[in-house]
């Protein structure tokens, strides 16, 4: 540890925080304390206010710092999270570098966690003394300004996708857009009809996606895949996997003759939800974009055996290539949405609704495609014969959500997908439908109005949730039924429904690689699995990366309206980055000491940010200043010191433990930083 | 040699004879030895640890105390009985998770000078062994008289599969496990879904009509699905199904007939052991039919000795019309 310097002016200011603080901490017993105590510290002035935070509470500090040329401030607060940024904002204003202002934290950490208020006094007078201690270390930081690349790369073509890619395009900078499937439209592609207005999905969802197809600033790159993400805001360097897809795209016209002439056909497991078929050369959907066709080598004739090639014989252009290889792209970006969407709930999982094993169980996806006139039963609603109309359907909600045993959350979209089922079978068979539901949610804009008017059309609710779904009759009328057994909770009794078919309202997951997306693009998940937000309220859709945004289902479940929302606000975020022209970085970073560093390469895997590199010639580490974010992990795994946290020196940590020790009972009352 | 300390279980010696005859002739085959626990007692069924907590646990602790102690190569316990396999298991389960309680039920096992560590054993039901020890490939191997053209409803009953402290099962409510095993002896295994359905316990003693109505859910649940036979795990299955099929049907005035025998004793067949040895005859819904469909010949169960009314006759229940049942 180096000398301490020559002891800086420091300023010391307590907060009550109305009552927040005040309430458990005596504010006016911390302020005098710090006074007399640790003026051998530096300490010159210590004031409290009844909120720091206002503007008479910040011309405060700035008046102090102009008139006893204070050279350090500390503000004891709320936590660093949520007026950090104020008060080194007020010393700026006041000349004194923002980076020698520090927060402490007697709020979060002391008077809402604490009832005695002698103990949380003397808690807080020892989270002041060690940040007067650390703050006498602190220096004088420059913020870093990185130059912004207008370009940006959007992951899935989903709704949400395409929102972001035309906005972003329509405000003149240019987009790629990646989508791992052979067209873009993802989920809602595959819907009939949309809730509450029942709008055709495809009618007002094509517009878009042909718009995105042709749009001069958006380059397009469905059936491709990101493989690798280097760089920092501002300055993405990206690989991007161009799947083969055998079919020329410079020649082909999507005329479609060789799906026609294709004579192998598949269950389509994605965009017809396994109760369709398509030929292993296909486009998804008749609009989809682009227009041309993949073919599916793994179950090709040709490739499997190296026979038949109807596809080629018929092409009229001849734009069959079989020798078309996996193309790579680089390109560079300044900022990137990600738009992944989501997976559906494997309703196998529970067994007792017999999903998999009774044939006349179907997924809610199943059913969109079922009632779509472009999908398997041209939009008749049919058991799963293909032909028999049922008379009775029960619609279960909130299968695998809401539910310990596989996903805590609420699916947000089931109730109003299993109001819209109700009203689509009967318009469609003038079937009964029972609904099974455990609370109805209809929050949003015109849902509460749909949910009366299916109760309106009929339909029989039960409040309950569903025990099981059995072919096991136990009475005449239940025999060759589908017996629902449920307990009625409005009524406290337990029913037995016999219906002909069984809609299963499947929840959201995450998608099933959502945890190595995120390790790509250098994001985190929740525990769930979704990816985390910078604020779940105040900034949804910002991450802990800058420059990487996410819309969409990508952080949980939404509907269609909220994705498209979200579409947009990042497309807003993306689009005030690109017009600033540069962006500012914290300068809280880690740097390696290259003289000290033995090339033991163990932080080399540590850095959640790929933020460090390995050089190999010199055989010592680097770390990249604008990929950093500061988070300390290196510097704590450097087994030869070699790494400084800047802002969290050694010295630092160090003076700020000793300073929480000079007061001894703080031990016992569990001080923890 | 899979080598098991044997934790037999009072049925084994009375009501699933049956069972106990039919594990002891596929020992052999299968390679499994075991030794039994010296001087084991009751394990309290389904009743004592509703009454009471302590001595419930005690009484089951002993043999897990006795098992422990007996000097063998294997720390493992197998019990045939679906009751006792999850008492033993519970017992194990509780005295780790609730240390008041295992030191309580110690208390008790120290005035017999015994003592049980819980985690110290492993503790398993003779199915799982059989098919996650021995494994199917090996039953299959020693198959000789497959059992092709059987129709089986397998029916593993509710306390194997559940809680499953362990995680040995597929799943809870449709283990597929069972229908493995049958199908390892080439019989033709319906999708039975009431297989991890509660036969009523120890409700045939009181409230009948309760086990009447789920044992009738069992029965015509299987033969609508046009098994020929049941098959199940647990003595306790066996007897409510078998013993008290024809107060089920006297109760509802239906007229089922569906034996209900225990897995091993179709291992036995369809190894090539007469059916006979096998325990075939001791059930009381003959099996005979059943058996003749694929050929095999099968005692018919002695008669049930015939109850002489004791006293007068009691007057016909009200009926329907006036209010009665």
């Amino acid at each position: 540890m180096s000398d301490k310097p020559e002891k800086p002016r420091v300023g010391v200011y307590v907060c009550h925080c109305g009552s927040n603080i005040s309430g458990v901490v005596d504010v006016e017993g911390v302020r005098d304390w710090a006074q007399e105590h640790l003026a051998k510290d530096g300490v010159v002035i210590s004031r409290d206010y009844k909120f720091m935070c206002s503007s008479l509470g910040q011309e405060l500090i700035e008046k102090d710092i102009k008139e006893l040329g204070l050279e350090r401030v500390v503000v004891a607060a709320c936590s660093p999270h949520l007026h950090e940024k104020t008060f080194r904002t007020a010393s700026e204003r006041a000349g004194l570098n923002p980076y020698l202002t520090e927060l402490v934290s007697i709020r979060e950490q002391v008077s809402w966690v604490h009832t005695d208020k002698a103990v949380a006094t003397e808690k807080s007078k020892s989270l002041v003394a060690g940040t007067v201690e650390r703050v006498v270390y602190n220096t004088a930081l420059e913020k870093l300004k990185v130059p912004i690349n207008p370009n940006t790369l959007v992951v899935g073509g989903g709704i949400a996708g395409i929102q972001a890619a035309l906005e972003i395009a329509n405000g003149g900078f240019h987009v790629y857009l990646v989508e791992r499937e052979p067209s873009i439209g993802g989920h809602m592609a595959q819907f009939d009809k949309t809730f509450p207005t029942l709008d055709c999905s495809a009618c007002i969802l094509t517009p878009r996606m042909v718009e995105a197809g042709y749009h001069p600033n958006i380059t397009l790159l469905t059936w491709s895949e990101v493989m690798s993400v280097s760089g920092y805001v501002g300055n993405f360097n990206v690989t991007i996997k161009k799947k083969a897809r055998f079919v020329n795209e410079e020649l082909c016209t999507g005329c479609g003759i060789c799906v026609e002439k294709c004579p192998q056909q598949v269950v389509d497991e994605i965009y017809e939800a396994g109760i369709g078929h398509r030929k292993v050369v296909y486009t998804p959907f008749a609009q989809a974009v682009p227009k041309y066709p993949v073919i599916d080598a793994p179950n090709c004739t040709f490739f499997k055996n190296g026979k038949c090639k109807a596809c080629e014989k018929f092409c009229p252009t001849n734009a069959i290539d079989f020798a078309q290889q996996d193309e790579y792209l680089n390109v560079e970006v300044g900022n990137i949405i990600l738009a992944t969407g989501y997976d559906l709930f494997d309703a196998r999982r529970v067994t007792n609704y017999g999903y998999g094993r009774l044939p006349d169980v179907f997924t809610s996806l199943e059913f969109e495609r079922m009632c779509n006139a472009s999908g398997p039963t041209n939009g008749e609603i049919t058991l799963r014969d293909g032909k028999t109309k049922p008379k009775t359907v029960g619609v279960i909600h909130c299968v695998g959500s809401r539910d310990k045993n596989f996903n805590n959350y609420c699916s947000s979209i089931c109730c109003m997908q299993s109001l819209k089922f109700a009203h689509l079978v009967k318009e469609r068979t003038g079937a009964d439908v029972y609904e099974f539901y455990i609370d109805m949610r209809t929050p949003m804009k015109s849902y509460d109005e749909f949910y009366q008017r299916v109760l309106d059309e009929g339909t029989l609710f039960v409040r309950g949730k569903v025990a099981e779904v059995t072919n096991a009759a136990r009475a005449e009328h239940e025999k060759g039924k589908l017996i629902i057994q449920v307990e009625d909770t409005l009524i406290g009794k337990q029913r037995r429904i016999p219906v002909d078919m069984v809609v299963l309202s499947i929840g959201m997951e995450p998608r099933a690689d959502s945890k190595q997306t995120g390790q790509l693009f250098g994001i985190s998940c929740s525990a769930d699995g979704w990816y985390l937000e910078r604020h779940p309220k105040l900034d949804p859709v910002s991450t802990m990366t800058e420059g990487v945004f996410i819309a969409g289902c990508a952080s949980g479940p939404k509907d269609i309206p909220a994705s498209v929302s979200q579409g947009a606000a990042a497309a807003a975020r993306v689009l005030d980055k690109i017009l600033q022209k540069e962006v500012e970085l914290e300068p809280i970073r880690a740097s390696v000491n290259e003289a000290k560093c033995s090339g033991c390469r163990i932080c080399n895997n540590l850095c959640p940010f790929n933020a460090i590199s390995f050089i190999d010639d010199l055989a010592i580490t680097r770390i990249n200043p604008a990929l950093c974010q500061g988070c300390g992990t290196c510097v704590a795994a450097c087994p030869a010191g070699a790494i400084n946290g800047t802002g969290f020196s050694n010295e630092q940590i160090f003076a700020q433990i000793d300073g929480i020790l000079t007061l001894a009972p703080a031990r016992s009352a569990g001080v923890g930083l | 040699m899979n080598k098991y300390i044997f934790y037999p279980g009072c049925s084994m010696e009375g009501s699933a004879r049956a069972y106990y005859d039919s594990l002891k002739v596929i020992e052999g085959p299968l390679g499994l030895e075991l030794e039994e626990v010296n001087d084991w007692n009751c394990c309290g069924a389904t009743e004592y640890l509703s009454i009471n907590l302590i001595p419930a646990y005690s009484l089951i602790a002993r043999n897990l105390a006795l098992a422990a102690q007996q000097n063998t190569e294997t720390k493992t316990v197998m019990a045939p009985c679906s009751a006792c396999y999850l008492n033993l298991e519970k017992a194990d389960y509780y005295m780790a998770e609730r240390p008041a309680l295992g030191e309580k039920v110690n208390e008790a096992l120290a005035a017999g000078g015994l003592h049980y560590t819980p985690g110290s054993l492993e503790i398993r039901h003779l199915v799982d062994v059989i098919i996650n020890d021995i494994g199917l490939e090996t039953v299959k191997a020693k198959v000789v008289r497959p059992l092709t053209g059987l129709r089986i409803a397998p029916y593993l009953g509710c306390m194997v599969p559940r809680p499953d402290y362990q995680k040995r099962w597929s799943d809870h409510e449709h283990p597929s496990e069972l229908d493995d095993l049958m199908k390892a002896l080439g019989a033709e295994v319906i999708d039975f879904p009431l297989k991890t359905a509660c036969c009523g316990g120890h409700m045939t003693q009181i409230g009948p009509e309760t086990a009447y109505e789920l044992i009738r859910r069992l029965v015509s649940g299987a033969e609508e699905f046009k098994a020929d036979i049941m098959v199940t795990v647990c003595p306790m299955c066996q007897m409510n199904l078998d013993a008290y099929q024809s107060e089920t049907n006297r109760y509802f005035g239906t007229n089922f007939h569906m034996p209900i025998v225990f897995f091993t004793q179709l291992m036995a067949v369809a190894f090539g052991i007469n059916p006979k040895e096998a325990g075939f005859g001791l059930e009381l819904t003959s099996a005979k039919d059943a058996l003749a469909h694929i050929g095999l010949e099968a005692p018919t169960p002695a008669a049930a000795p015939h109850k002489k009314a004791e006293g007068l006759p009691m007057p016909k229940a009200l009926p329907k019309k006036y209010g009665g049942e």
